[in-house]
């Protein structure tokens, strides 16, 4: 039984992709946001580090919520920001791996130079905003949030 | 799980060094592949392993993880371990990790086998 993303959170979202949680499909959902972002005004820079953090919420999917299972689903959604904020993107991304309490979903100290769990630093560091939640009955969701400034806006010198 | 490779990486010996020059993104699919030929690489021990990134246009975190790796490996087996010709996303990636200062980076491939 799967429990689709959108039923989850209001509709209106401007794209909605799923993919299956095999590390193949990372480089195409990275160039379908940045390609997007980039139509909601982001520089080529903005637009690739907001990619790179979908590529690492997607990939600590992979490896840690699905151990590495390659048939499991993953749904990301992107809505353009706008209204009277400033305006971006909201991304969800949600899938249907085992709840775990979002206190202890943190980046590794830095100054411990070892491999791997860079991942939520990256994360929270390129996004203005990441925040992990669960979604009932399973699964957990991540909603990142970026805003539009003049070091990433098209179109303006950094 | 089948790993997709479509990355190519080609070894050159220069000298005492070995240079690798991987082309393509690394990321979750691609660093086994990187991670094996760096192992292969440190395996003959060569005096200075190279990492030529100027065909890496997109690493994510796992690539910066096989690269840490790498350098754990370098330093038990006495091996030099520099990157060069890192591209900006990939300089930018190694920022937001805090590891350009952990790493010797070279601007280029001449600065990697002068040091």
């Amino acid at each position: 039984m799967t429990h689709a993303a959108s039923t989850a959170t209001d509709s209106g979202h401007a794209v909605e992709l799923r993919i299956l949680s095999h590390p193949t499909y990372l480089a195409g959902a990275r160039e379908l946001v940045s390609g997007i972002t980039r139509r909601l005004g982001f520089d080529d820079k903005g637009s690739g580090k907001i990619a790179l953090a979908v590529d690492e919420a997607l990939a600590n999917i992979i490896n840690h919520g699905y151990k590495r299972a390659s048939d499991r689903h993953i749904w990301i959604r992107l809505w353009a920001e706008a209204g009277p904020g400033v305006p971006g993107v909201r991304i969800v991304v949600d899938d249907e791996a085992p709840h775990v309490d979002v206190a202890k979903i943190c980046g590794r100290d830095l100054e411990d130079v070892k491999p791997g769990g860079l991942g939520v630093h990256i994360i929270k560091q390129v996004m203005d905003s990441a925040e992990y939640s669960t979604r009932d009955p399973v699964g957990m969701r991540l909603t990142m949030v970026k805003h539009l400034n003049e070091s990433n806006e098209s179109g303006t010198d950094e | 799980m089948d790993e997709p490779t479509d990355i190519t990486i080609t070894t050159e010996q220069r000298g005492e060094a070995c240079v690798l020059f991987p082309v393509g993104d690394i990321d979750l699919s691609r660093s086994p592949v990187l991670r094996a030929s760096m192992k292969t690489a440190l395996d003959d021990k060569p005096q200075r392993l190279v990492i030529e990134l100027s065909g890496v246009s997109y690493m994510d975190s796992s690539g910066v993880a096989t690269l840490v790796e790498a350098m754990q490996l370098s330093r038990k087996a006495g091996v030099g371990l520099v990157l060069c010709s890192l591209t900006e996303r990939v300089q930018s990636i190694f920022e937001i990790a805090r590891l350009e200062q952990v790493f010797t980076i070279t601007e280029d491939l001449d600065g990697a086998l002068a040091t």
